[in-house]
């Protein structure tokens, strides 16, 4: 069934009737080609391009508990290609580039938009820094533009640039940035693969890896067996935990990013906005929320929950930067478990063990990676090569110094 | 979070900053043949337990004593709090 | 005005307020909604999505549909909810999300649209073309969503936060939140009783003949009385529980002045941090509607809210009045309402069995299958078995039964569980340590069960602390246990809304059910049931019921729904408790910072730290005029800087050479008494961590200077290796950072200078020379310490002095230095004169550079360990090729812009063909022109060279020369002089 304008009216007139299942409900079949464990944003993106792309189709994605329930469905919905480092930068604006089409490839509206973004600088140093990371976007295919205070002024007039404790003196802007609706995203790439015949299982919970002379031949379900002989690892939040049960310890540490969002309020904020004085970024959604962040509370954790310290301190920095807002209230706050590398840089890699491939590290920054992590994972696994986007991406890159650590603050993951 | 300080009793976790994994105390033996793995292992590869994990506490806002915190990862309890260097000190003592 | 007789508001005084531009009047006791309904007012908003017209709904904190913007201008504010406004005189209310009036809203046009957007419709449609989202369909949909507006004035008023301590926090002041304050009270415990309403009593107030042997406000009132003898309780109305955190932290906000006119109150809100050893969740109940076809018009109410204000506000909503109720609660609004004289057209029971209790008209059996009435109601469709029928009434109170308010309970996660026996979800077994829950919001909804557990479950949570407790006397109390029908919808084709605020109806729980969104959370996502500013407060339990009911399966097999915090919105002003503006983050002054000031300085943010950065001169038009004063000063003759920013470390013991020689990577232990060193700290992983410099003043003394950004990460640092790493070591460290006050005085006169201040110290280059360092006194007997450190490449000294002694010694220098010309000057200056010689600073050490980048790979010792020795010659950092760079424009005039890459001339211009940047440029009045340093491929071996800095970002590519790093005194000559 295509999605359309015509065909929702069609419906509206016959009593809805008509629709089917976003995706089937499959059991477990004793055997696939490629088994993708995770059914968030990646591992359905992954299933999404294997078939697409590679051609691939005897697959299962199986997932712990309901499709979408991880980070997916848990993030402040930006997308940005604002990047330093080689090593990131273009693999940032390949995926942006998949956004770009992805709603026409998929068939279903997850609500890309691209109402750009800004980081504001309050310093000379940060504004050099900016400048630096402008030139790499640009360098590199990207968008950007550097903003004085005045363009900044008559671009969003509400900032506080007259009573500000670290003034505003420009930012850094993405215009091609913007956010999307993160459930529809992962919605949209299960109805996709469902449709190219992958099966999607819910409520199944990979406890082991069934291995044969280092090589994989499937994986223990709460389900049952499954045999295959390439197994896509893509579990943010428990990758430290999955991974252990292929006897591998990974330079990732688990933490609580706290997200919030306000109640509905007509438009107020044009596009995403980031404080560069303090632990703050804002957007509105298409309802009207205030949807923002900050620091993650840098304690490690599996909780998907946070604590005070940080409520406040994201509220502070907000009110600081925007003391318009104060009169916005606080409407929910919630917590994602955070996979954060010792680079602030992710892994799409081979494993030591054959035909396991893992996916992961992607501290807060998985969300806008969806499409071009899926699509390089597929890639990984289909011909065994890195996708050139994500060649950086190597597992034992941190063993030879050959880090991608955006931040410079090394291997202490509650800095990246 | 209230961090039950072994020398102060309970303080608010704002006066702390946490480090992660215990294990940062044991640093390797530079002069050890594997030395290059060990030091790896070390600075970059993590156990990341979901239940009870030894971590790093350093009291900046306080009496600045770093302490190995107990905590369970999926609840926040805190099973146990000791002063790093005691801990330390002990492992030196059964090196 | 339709008031009745009785209720708890003060009929003496009339308060004067407007909504929507019209006056109306009330008295103090009122709440916006109930003046407004005893002023006959019905339609009071729109709903979000259809724009339906929608009256007050409920009498409290669940309210979905009367949502008002509050006050006006930069104290506008949206979504505040008529139910829980306490009334003031002057208060100003206004509907919102309408246009162009309440009554004529140009959006309702979407009601007509509704068999178009169905829940989910957005993800069908809007998709080609793929430019017009943002352009076209995006912007109408944001127009027409959101609810309320921002002022986009910053918010005038002040908030406060504040920390509590307590044995017992009870949250909620209803009859088991009293019962449990006043047990634990009586121990001389201290207890937090907070109560998110502006009078004690919670359900108590709304009803009638709940307490038998005594007069309920008597009892309440008695024990107000007591409770302001006990000093150990304290007492807080207009404080809302809204969160439950680790070990036993609440998160509460205090509404100290919002019920007063604006500007009366000293702060209008106030952040709690309360941290109780134990917490009774005493929060109530909230009661549950039913769904039926077009239930969400004016005059449709909850039927406790229907009772609380005719028996609380005296007001009542209507004239005649139907009920529609699945247990006895409904049976207990037309008994009180009769009593008051109201008209009861019918009260429609589901239960067939249901049996009137007193004089009115029953349908047992019967449902409501649709209603009349465009902006308000005006009768209700009721069926009962193949009868049908139609009943003029103006409200339609409906009871559905009551739903815990479990919402603190499960902020931890855990999951509530429904309980078949009282047809409801509890509160979670595995819920926050510490939090039990009593009263209604245990499930416990008989007054006498509620008083009861209240107080029992004090006397539990006491005596875990080990403190006794008795059991107070308690009134006797009503003990009647009503348990709903499990009837949650009305079958029907037309639309009946579960969730009033987002317009969720059960055609659309239908619909995703039917598109496989079966599961609780995608119920939710796909639908926004839930979603609204109640949180689903009235709306949760009866969509799951219905997902299960469309299922074939239970409601504990379908799910449960987790409440995240806060409970109620919160004010982000008051999260951000007023550390906003210039007090976001404290100011660090140095202590020249009063002299600085006085001199006409301009300052800079450094971190939390304010320096000067430079001092305009009269005459001087430009800041770089300015600069290149004070930088030429200092290379002619003498200049003066505070450098008390950078930070220092006191480190002594027996060991103290040995531990430092592990902390820095170059060699340490062989410093002597009396000499500096450069110092290079690594992380662990091998990359460039600090720069600084070591004194060792005697030889277990040393002073580690650290730069100003990494003060306390360095302190941090070494705190770690001393305490974690080698406890056995003897040395101990304190940051005296703040304890001396350190002036830079540097160029060719500086020896002159300093001689004029110091008490007979022999400054000759043989008795001090470079990197030299040393206590002594200065200006007749000040204790100070003198470093020979040069960051500028001349001739230059750092005198430190007590803190207090700084601006003192600031003056004495200038006028000791006026023949000399001493010039002060600032960061600017300082940068310049370090760019010129060459000296990385904090661009140049950003944490992902190499000690070989920065040409210091020889100085980490292969002759002892030291941290990050072994990682910086891992292959990925020793084979790293770029090298720091001096860069000079080609032509004089062109600018040198850091940020920009650089390229090999004539190569293309790539991120993936990119050779390096430029970290850090000024112009340079040694060099006469615009001068720079960067990171270049192979840089050490292309002195000369042309290469491009492009800066596309600003549309500029220069052509610059790669020259050595050292662009002043090369040889040292002048620093050691």
């Amino acid at each position: 069934m295509t999605f359309s304008a015509m065909r929702l009216l069609r419906e509206s007139v016959t009593g809805h009737r008509g629709w089917k299942p976003l995706w089937r409900r499959p059991g477990p079949k004793p055997r696939y080609d490629i088994v993708i464990v995770g059914g968030g944003g990646h591992g359905l993106a992954t299933a999404h391009y294997l078939s697409r792309v590679f051609g691939k189709t005897n697959i299962a994605v199986v997932e712990k508990g309901w499709l979408g329930s991880g980070n997916v469905g848990r993030n402040t919905t930006i997308i940005r290609s604002n990047y330093l480092l080689p090593g990131n930068q273009p693999f940032y604006e390949f995926s942006m580039r998949l956004w770009e089409g992805l709603e026409q490839e998929l068939n279903f509206n997850a609500m890309v938009s691209q109402r750009g973004i800004v980081n504001l600088f309050h310093t000379d140093a940060q504004r050099d820094a900016y400048r630096r990371r402008g030139n790499a976007m640009l360098l590199s295919g990207a968008d950007a533009v550097l903003l004085d205070k005045e363009k900044l002024r008559r671009m969003i007039p509400f900032l506080n640039y007259d009573n500000a404790r670290f003034p505003i003196k420009g930012g850094l802007w993405q215009p091609r940035a913007g956010t999307a609706r993160h459930d529809g995203v992962a919605w949209g790439y299960a109805r996709a693969a469902d449709r190219a015949g992958v099966d999607i299982i819910e409520n199944c919970e990979v406890t082991g890896f069934r291995r044969d002379a280092g090589k994989i031949t499937g994986v223990e379900t709460t389900r049952g067996f499954i045999e295959t002989s390439k197994v896509g690892v893509a579990v943010a939040g428990s990758s430290s935990r999955v991974m252990a049960m292929a006897g591998l310890r990974l330079p990732i540490e688990s933490h609580v990013l706290q997200a919030f969002v306000s109640e509905g309020l007509k438009p107020t904020i044009p596009g995403v906005i980031t404080f560069g004085a303090g632990h703050f970024y804002v957007s509105q959604s298409d309802k009207g929320g205030l949807v923002f962040g900050g620091d993650i509370d840098g304690y490690n954790s599996y909780a998907q929950r946070g604590n005070l310290p940080v409520v406040e301190d994201v509220a502070e920095g907000g009110m600081a930067v925007m003391p318009m807002i104060g009169r916005a209230r606080l409407l929910r706050m919630w917590g994602g478990i955070m996979d954060m590398s010792m680079d602030g840089s992710p892994i799409i890699d081979r494993t030591p063990v054959e035909g396991l491939y893992f996916n992961g590290g992607w501290c807060y920054g998985g969300f806008k990676a969806t499409p071009a992590s899926g699509y390089a994972f597929a890639h990984l696994i289909a011909t065994d090569t890195p996708h050139a986007a994500a060649s950086a991406y190597r597992l034992d890159r941190f063993a030879g110094g050959h880090v991608i650590d955006e931040k410079g603050v090394g291997a202490q993951p509650n800095l990246h | 979070m209230l961090i039950p300080h072994p020398l102060l009793g309970p303080r608010d976790a704002r006066e702390f900053t946490v480090m992660g994994d215990a294990g940062m105390i044991d640093r390797p033996d530079p002069a050890a043949p594997d030395a290059a793995d060990r030091f790896y292992e070390y600075v970059y590869l993590r156990d990341n337990p979901a239940g009870v994990h030894r971590e790093l506490w350093f009291h900046e806002y306080g009496d600045r004593s770093w302490l190995v915190v107990t905590r369970n990862t999926l609840t926040h309890e805190i099973v146990a709090v000791e002063l790093a260097s005691d801990v330390s000190a002990k492992r030196e003592k059964s090196r | 005005m339709t008031r009745l007789d009785g209720g708890l508001i003060d009929r003496s005084k009339t308060l004067d307020f407007s909504f929507d531009g019209k006056p109306f009047r009330g008295h103090p006791g009122d709440t916006l909604a109930s003046a407004l309904l005893a002023s006959d007012v019905r339609l009071v908003g729109r709903s979000f999505k259809y724009h339906r017209p929608r009256g007050v709904y409920s009498a409290g904190s669940e309210e979905p549909n009367a949502l008002v913007e509050l006050g006006a201008g930069a104290r506008k504010q949206p979504n505040s909810r008529a139910t829980t406004v306490e009334l003031f005189a002057g208060l100003e209310a206004a509907s919102q999300n309408r246009w162009p009036s309440l009554r004529f809203d140009a959006m309702a046009v979407n009601d007509l649209l509704a068999p178009f957007l169905t829940a989910g419709f957005y993800y069908k449609t809007f998709m080609w073309p793929a430019a017009f989202w943002e352009k076209l369909y995006e912007p109408a949909i944001r127009r027409a969503a959101g609810l309320g507006r921002l002022s986009m004035l910053p918010d005038p008023d002040r908030y406060e936060k504040g920390y509590l301590h307590c044995d017992l926090l009870v949250v909620g002041g209803g009859p088991s939140g009293l019962s449990a304050a006043l047990a634990a009270a009586r121990t001389g415990a201290k207890v937090i009783l907070a109560d998110e309403d502006f009078r004690l009593g919670g359900r108590l107030l709304a009803e009638t003949a709940c307490l038998r042997d005594v007069g309920t406000l008597d009892w309440i009132s008695n024990l107000e009385n007591e409770f302001e003898s006990l000093p150990n309780l304290r007492v807080m109305r207009r404080t809302t529980v809204f969160g439950v955190f680790d070990h036993g932290i609440y998160g509460a906000v205090e509404r100290v002045s919002d019920h007063m006119p604006a500007r009366e109150g000293p702060v209008r809100q106030a952040l709690w941090q309360i941290s109780a050893k134990q917490a009774i969740l005493a929060a109530g109940a909230t009661e549950r509607p039913i769904a039926f076809a077009d239930n969400d018009r004016p005059g449709i109410m909850l039927g406790g809210a229907v009772r609380a204000y005719a028996n609380r506000w005296a007001a009542c909503p209507g004239k005649r009045i139907a009920v529609f109720t699945n247990n006895d609660d409904g049976h207990r609004t037309a008994l009180d309402l009769i009593a008051k004289g109201v008209d009861i057209a019918a009260v429609v029971d589901v239960r067939p069995e249901a049996a009137a209790l007193g004089d009115y008209r029953l349908v047992a059996g019967g449902v409501v299958s649709g209603t009349r009435g465009r902006m308000g109601l005006s009768a209700i469709e009721v069926v009962s078995g193949s009868r049908k029928e139609r009943i003029e009434c103006d409200v339609l109170a409906v009871s559905g039964g009551w739903n815990p308010n479990v919402h603190l309970a499960s902020n931890h996660r855990g999951r509530p569980a429904w309980d078949e026996a009282v047809q409801a979800f509890l509160p979670p077994l595995d819920g926050p340590a510490g939090l039990t829950a009593a009263g209604a919001a245990s499930g416990r909804f008989s007054t006498s069960d509620a008083l009861l557990s209240g107080a029992r479950t004090a006397l539990g949570a006491l005596d875990s602390l080990g403190i006794r407790a008795a059991m107070p006397d308690l009134p006797d109390a009503e003990g009647r246990r009503s348990v709903p029908a499990p009837f949650f919808h009305v079958p029907g084709k037309r639309r009946a809304w579960v969730d009033f605020q987002n317009d969720v109806t059960v055609k659309d729980i239908k619909l995703a059910h039917s598109e496989n969104m079966r599961s609780v959370e995608h119920l939710k996502r796909y639908t926004t049931l839930g979603m609204a500013t109640d949180q689903g407060r009235t709306a949760n339990v009866t969509g799951l019921a219905i997902m299960a009911e469309l299922g074939g399966q239970s409601i504990p097999e379908t799910g449960t729904t987790i409440f995240r915090p806060p409970y109620t919105p919160v004010n982000l002003s008051v999260l951000g408790g007023g550390d906003t503006g210039e007090h976001f983050r404290p100011r660090r002054l140095t202590p020249t910072h009063r002299w600085a000031r006085e001199q006409g300085a301009v300052f800079i943010e450094a971190g939390q730290w304010m320096r000067a950065q430079y001092f305009p001169q009269p005459g001087e038009s430009h800041w770089r005029e300015t600069v290149d004063r004070e930088a030429r000063a200092v290379r002619r003759s003498v200049g003066i800087c505070d450098v008390t920013t950078l930070g220092k470390i006191d480190v002594q013991g027996s060991d103290a050479g040995e531990y430092l020689n592990r902390i820095y990577a170059n060699m340490i232990q062989t410093l002597k008494p009396g000499r500096v060193r450069y110092g290079l700290m690594l992380r662990e992983d091998g990359f460039a961590f600090d720069d600084g410099t070591c004194a060792r003043l005697s030889d277990d003394h040393f002073i580690v200077t650290t730069t100003t950004a990494n003060a306390g990460t360095v302190y941090r640092h070494m705190e770690f290796a001393r305490q974690c790493l080698w406890p056995e070591l003897d040395v101990q460290l304190i940051s005296t950072t703040d304890a001396w006050a350190q002036i830079t005085i540097a160029g060719p006169n500086s020896r002159e200078l300093l001689t004029r201040l110091v008490d007979g110290f022999d400054l000759s280059n043989e008795a001090f020379p470079f990197m030299a360092c040393s206590e002594l006194s200065v200006c007749g007997g000040l204790r100070a310490r003198l470093f020979r450190i040069s960051f500028s490449g001349e001739l230059a000294y750092e005198l430190a002095v007590p803190a207090r002694y700084g601006r003192a010694l600031m003056a004495r220098l200038m006028e000791a230095g006026q023949d000399l010309g001493v010039t002060p000057y600032g960061t600017e200056a300082l940068g310049v004169l370090r760019i010129e010689k060459g000296h990385a600073a904090g661009a140049e050490f950003n944490g992902q550079t190499s000690p070989a980048m920065l040409g210091m790979d020889k100085l980490v010792s292969v002759k002892k360990d030291s941290i990050g020795a072994l990682m910086s010659r891992r292959a990925g950092l020793a084979d790293e090729r770029r090298r720091l760079v001096g860069l000079q424009p080609v032509d004089p005039a062109a600018s040198v812009i850091p940020g920009a890459h650089l390229f090999g001339a004539g190569r293309e211009q790539t991120l993936a063909t990119d050779e390096g940047w430029i970290t850090s440029a000024c112009y340079s009045p040694h060099v006469g022109s615009m001068i720079g340093l960067g990171f270049l491929e192979n840089g050490d071996a292309r002195l000369g060279e042309a290469v491009v800095a492009a800066n596309p970002l600003e549309g500029q590519t220069v052509s610059l020369k790669v020259v050595p790093i050292h662009f002043v005194d090369p040889e040292g000559g002048r620093l050691r002089g």
